[in-house]
């Protein structure tokens, strides 16, 4: 008996384990291959930093990246501050009309990306838009903002009401009232909402092309397009890939283990 | 003039005029596309040639199939991890949660990218295009299996358990009587999560599947370039598709989503 149980147990922990492989194996893979002086995989030389220098030598690869970064943070921040006053403002509304902005927030969560993105851009040049960085700012906004709402509405509903009540008594403006006591009460929905928004926008490539310009690439859009169409320099563009893909991989580690073991802490300090 | 007073329900405009122009004007313009013709007179062109092309429908098939395939394979997956740590009294299992999840936050094509670059290194890219897509699935979206999952197994009361052993059930009657009904919330909406977009995100097929598997993103993606008419017909279906299923299985439940929950 007690032997089948650690039989039992070892084959939980063994399954987990293969399961992770699988989930790591590609990426590690690229991560090993990444300090190597091959441009193929499989084909083992000596080690090397080339591929990296080759990622930050190539003004082109540089230029998406800054643009990646550019646009998850302004479309962030502006679905950020969007979500959040949409947020306040359907929690004080009333039934019907906090029922049908709610509503109609949760399309693009639920809606296939290719819906929302053909739809958008067709929109854009029924109305004579033309593809630009602000209809891909656009675009973003859409995917980020109900996510940002979804975040803030839960800290509203845990919020003290009273206290913006005893603000207005004791003289301060509504206005400030909503800085000084409503604000500091939702914060970490808004901040939350903002990271969730940064990842989301990070993350996406089938909006980002529908409405994107053509000279302007995300990381999405520009390893998508060197992948499946190919170009001049294609070997060697891949393999810098490999370089990035590692050194996301090292920061994506780094910032969850510095949240994780930060949040341990507050939790103990909680309690 | 007396400048209104400030009202908090204000604060609600600028969100509410902005899904009115980009969220729900954009739905109205698709079906405007879906049901007019090329000279912009109303047409059930595209419907009736929608449900009558056998290619469209064929298409449409297979792709329902990639997703069926991908959602179980997931589900087979993903259950076993989710109830393995569920029901483990380790204190670390939460880090073990995180270690599923932060695959996920690697830039998705690039998570693809090494995918491909480990099936260009066993020879299998360009063989089985079929094959290669459903694996890119599986792993691109089991993360959002694994959540919704590892959510509703914590949520049951262990003396359940203790309950049914008491009364003489064995595991496998434990598991159909208990575990089983009880997850059902969590099952729903990761297969809801899963199948969706394994019906729509051409990333995976295109950069796996040798550009040779087409779904139905693709498919919508494709028409973009030669027949709007005809792809906001294909995008009104899928849309419809997905509000009927939304509706049926009660709505987007916010604490089983799976992006904010780990925030």
């Amino acid at each position: 008996m007690n032997k089948k149980a650690i039989a039992f147990k070892c084959a939980k922990a063994g399954f987990i384990g293969l399961v992770l492989l699988f989930l790591y194996a590609p990426i590690l893979l690229l991560a090993v291959y990444s300090f190597n002086a091959t441009d193929m995989i499989g084909s083992w030389e000596e080690m090397s930093f080339k591929h990296y220098a080759k990622l930050f030598g190539d003004p082109v690869i540089m230029q998406m990246i800054g643009n990646t970064l550019l646009l998850a943070f302004l479309a962030a921040f502006l679905s950020t501050v969007l979500g959040t006053l949409g947020a306040l403002g359907m929690y004080y509304s009333k039934r019907r009309i906090k029922r049908a902005v709610s509503v109609t927030s949760q399309i693009p969560i639920i809606n296939a990306e290719i819906v929302t993105a053909l739809a958008l851009a067709i929109t854009f040049v029924a109305v004579g838009l033309p593809k630009s960085f602000f209809t891909l700012l656009i675009g973003h906004m859409v995917i980020c903002t109900p996510f940002v709402v979804l975040s803030v509405i839960p800290k509203l509903k845990q919020m003290d009401n009273s206290l913006y009540e005893a603000a207005l008594d004791l003289g301060a403006s509504p206005l400030k009232a909503l800085f000084k006591v409503v604000l500091p009460q939702i914060i970490p929905g808004v901040i939350s909402g903002f990271m969730l928004a940064v990842t989301l926008s990070l993350d996406d490539y089938i909006v980002t092309s529908y409405t994107k310009p053509s000279t302007f690439n995300t990381i999405s859009t520009y390893v998508y397009n060197a992948t499946t169409k190919g170009n001049a320099h294609t070997a060697e563009t891949l393999s810098s890939f490999w370089a990035l893909t590692t050194i996301i991989f090292l920061i994506i580690l780094t910032v969850v283990l510095v949240a994780n073991l930060t949040g341990k802490k507050n939790k103990g300090v909680k309690k | 003039m007396k400048f209104p007073r400030f009202s908090r329900k204000t604060l609600c405009i600028p969100y509410a005029v902005f899904l009115l122009f980009f969220v729900i004007a954009p739905m109205l313009v698709i079906v405007f596309y879906a049901f007019t013709d090329t000279n912009n007179h109303i047409s059930f062109y595209n419907f009736s040639q929608f449900f009558s092309d056998p290619v469209k429908l064929s298409t449409i098939a297979y792709s329902v199939v990639i997703a069926l395939i991908t959602t179980v394979v997931c589900l087979l997956l993903a259950y076993p991890v989710a109830y393995i740590l569920a029901r483990s009294n380790l204190r670390k299992k939460s880090v073990i949660l995180l270690l599923f999840i932060t695959p996920m936050w690697i830039n998705f094509v690039l998570r693809v990218n090494a995918i491909r670059e480990l099936m260009n290194w066993i020879g299998i890219l360009g063989e089985a295009n079929y094959f290669n897509t459903v694996f890119g699935m599986v792993y691109d979206f089991l993360p959002f299996m694994i959540l919704p999952l590892y959510t509703s197994l914590l949520k049951i009361d262990p003396s359940l358990y203790e309950a049914s052993a008491d009364l003489g059930g064995n595991g496998f009657t434990t598991f159909t009587r208990i575990t089983l009904p009880l997850s059902f919330p969590g099952i729903v909406s990761g297969i809801t999560m899963v199948f969706l977009p394994s019906m729509t995100n051409y990333v995976v097929s295109d950069m796996l599947g040798n550009s040779k598997v087409t779904i139905i993103g693709k498919f919508i993606e494709t028409y973009f370039g030669t027949d709007w008419h005809m792809g906001s017909m294909i995008a009104l279906i899928l849309l419809i598709i997905v509000l009927a299923t939304t509706l049926l299985t009660g709505g987007f439940k916010e604490d089983e989503n799976i992006r904010g929950a780990n925030l």
